[in-house]
């Protein structure tokens, strides 16, 4: 019986995900064996640096990897225990936008410019559920005051709002529908902080309300403290380390994890100098041997660049892939300095 | 007390566009010693980068005074500021754009020394940018490579080779940092503070970024539509905020501890437009201790402890 409760909250499982771009100057390796699992109504952090690999993870779950050159290699992506993967093109049609949404980066160039605010939130309504025009019209301005705009802005255009206003906006598109499973690709990293916080406040406030699963993408772990459930970090298409909340930032394991947290200023505790992580982000498509991270980690060993580390499971919630925590490689890492 | 390197007095930055008049800098007034950094934070559209581009008289002020060791800058003539330029650089944003995509590496370091001829035989020309290189962590390898070739963090540390490239006393740095990763961050603000300490520069950072201007400045500048509202050395400043405006910014800052969540104080609405702005304190609108003498009288900027200036009405 317990086996099936968890069945049914299990609102998005991905297993063994590859993805590639495959070029003329050679295949990115962009995703590597990705696997997650989110439950109903909890948020995860998909946490990284540029070219991580977080968006076409989150791109898969829509198939909107652009193909050519992008290609989903192998593995599945199950919502609500549906395989994506194997759905039609119309099939993914109905669910975009209704039962999975996404909320991009930049709002001023997700919304278009020509069409009013109202049009666009009532053109997802119209395609997604049975309702006339002017039912449509009407939810439209229920959204738009959901989110904190006066229903009369309506008919006004994008270009008429301010960044933070048009960020409501594209949440209130996306939330339109009621979705299950809401996808936000860094949605605060073009807002100001004061506007940011409100920005985020109200995705707090709805998705309590709704019960929505939503999957955060950001490189900011202020922001994944304050809004998320569980962590993921991702390195090199692989997600690195796992936990909830507590784990990551209390009971830090990966020696990139360490690294990111450890190359933020601290405001609480100042000090002289920040400890950056050595050399740089790998190329994907050339990624290097062994462990992805080896030859930035100051812990690395002769193993390190030959054998790819397994998943390590530290409890129920946390695991790593390092060497350092396998039994027998004779790698072993310091504790996070308090 | 010694000379401040750099002086500003009721600086005041205006432009002219269809609507009104748009005013970016208004009546903007501050020092910054010798060897210390500023930090200039505010949110888009304060007039921080204005501030710092008029300073350096890339903007042709509308009125006020700055004052660079005791000099009137913007009453030199364009030979003489060029000349004064040798010892004020800026550090920009975008090191994506703010480097010639046509020119290498060794170019775009050599061109300063090039312009201000100050270097004329091309093989001693090399030798300084190969040390210049070395100074901000650049392979020498580097040294025929095209921008694009690199990334982010190795392209503003060409841009960073540029700027000392004249030996300067006085950087500003407009939001060095804000396009990188934060661990190529940590390496850019890393070597800002190295440089620092070994040829005795004094910055203004300019950021958005509340965490990482606390960790490199001295003293905290902040702005709001065009005016300085708060300045205090940083400690003080971020335990003992006092105008409305700052301590909301501070209180939005999304700190990545889970045992000391922030207390939130979430602001009404946006900021309001700067043109044409009308008389009072102009953050009244979004105020949560506005009355009505905040809407009549804009305040006045006053220290009201030792290095403690701020700009509101309740604080007089």
């Amino acid at each position: 019986m317990e086996i099936q409760t968890s069945e049914i909250n299990t609102v998005l499982e991905i297993q063994d995900l590859v993805v590639n771009y495959e070029t003329d100057d050679g295949i990115v390796h962009a995703v590597n064996g990705v696997n997650l699992k989110l439950e109903r109504g909890r948020t995860l952090a998909l946490v990284g640096e540029t070219g991580a690999g977080k968006t076409t993870i989150a791109l898969s779950i829509l198939r909107l990897i652009q193909d050519p050159p992008g290609k989903i290699r192998g593995g599945s992506i199950r919502l609500e225990g549906e395989d994506l993967l194997t759905y039609t093109e119309r099939q993914m049609e109905a669910i975009r936008g209704d039962k999975v949404s996404m909320i991009f980066q930049d709002p001023m160039t997700s919304l278009n410019p020509v069409l009013t605010v109202g049009d666009q939130i009532a053109e997802v309504i119209q395609i997604h559920q049975k309702v006339s025009k002017a039912e449509a019209e009407k939810k439209a301005r229920e959204m738009l005051e959901l989110v904190g705009i006066d229903g009369d802005r309506a008919k006004e255009y994008p270009h008429q709002f301010s960044g933070g206003m048009k960020q409501r906006v594209v949440i209130a598109i996306a939330l339109s529908c009621n979705p299950t499973l809401l996808i936000a690709d860094e949605p605060t990293t073009a807002l100001d902080v004061t506007i940011q916080a409100q920005v985020l406040e109200l995705m707090k406030e709805l998705r309590e309300k709704y019960q929505t699963s939503m999957i955060m993408i950001t490189h900011d772990l202020g922001i994944v403290a304050e809004t998320c459930d569980e962590v993921s970090i991702v390195y090199a298409g692989r997600i690195v380390e796992h936990g909830t909340l507590r784990d990551i930032f209390k009971n830090t394991k990966h020696p990139y994890t360490v690294g990111l947290f450890n190359s933020l200023p601290n405001i609480k505790r100042r000090k002289d100098m920040l400890k950056p992580i050595k050399g740089l982000m790998p190329d994907p498509t050339n990624l290097p041997s062994g462990c992805p991270f080896h030859p930035r980690c100051d812990h690395a060993q002769e193993i390190c660049s030959k054998r790819k580390p397994l998943t390590t499971y530290l409890s129920d919630t946390h695991f790593v892939e390092c060497l350092a925590y396998e039994n027998g490689t004779g790698v072993t890492i310091a504790e996070r300095e308090g | 007390m010694a000379q401040p390197l750099l002086e500003v007095k009721n600086l005041k930055k205006y432009f002219k566009t269809k609507k009104g008049t748009l005013h970016a800098v208004d009546d903007v007034s501050f020092t910054v010693e010798q060897g210390k950094t500023l930090g200039v934070v505010g949110e888009s559209g304060c007039g921080k980068s204005t501030t710092g581009r008029t300073i350096l008289r890339l903007l042709e002020p509308t009125s006020g005074q700055v004052f660079f060791e005791g000099k009137d800058i913007f009453s030199l003539s364009p030979r003489q500021m060029r000349a004064m330029r040798k010892e004020m650089q800026i550090i920009f944003q975008d090191p994506y754009a703010s480097l010639n995509p046509r020119k290498t590496v060794g170019e775009i370091i050599a061109m300063p020394l090039v312009l201000n001829k100050i270097i004329t035989d091309p093989r001693k020309r090399e030798e300084r940018v190969l040390e210049l290189m070395e100074t901000v962590g650049l392979a020498e390898r580097f040294i025929n490579t095209y921008p694009h070739e690199l990334d982010g963090g190795r392209r503003q540390r060409i841009g960073i080779a540029r700027a000392l490239a004249m030996e300067p006393k006085f950087i500003v740095c407009d939001e060095p940092v804000s396009a990188l990763d934060v661990s190529i961050q940590a390496q850019i603000l890393n070597l800002l503070t190295t440089l620092q300490k070994q040829f005795g520069l004094t910055y203004i950072f300019i950021t958005h970024d509340l965490s990482v201007v606390h960790h490199f400045s001295d003293d905290i500048a902040v702005m709001y539509l065009g005016q300085l509202v708060e300045k205090a050395p940083t400690a003080e400043l971020f335990e003992k905020p006092l105008h409305p405006y700052t301590q909301a910014l501070l209180s939005a800052i999304p700190i990545p501890d889970i045992d000391h969540p922030q207390k939130r104080i979430i602001l009404r609405g946006e900021l309001a437009s700067p043109i044409n702005p009308k008389p009072g304190c102009r953050f009244a609108p979004r105020c949560n201790y506005a009355s009505e003498k905040c809407m009549n009288k804009t305040p006045e900027l006053r220290e009201v402890s030792p290095g403690h200036f701020v700009a509101c009405a309740l604080a007089e």
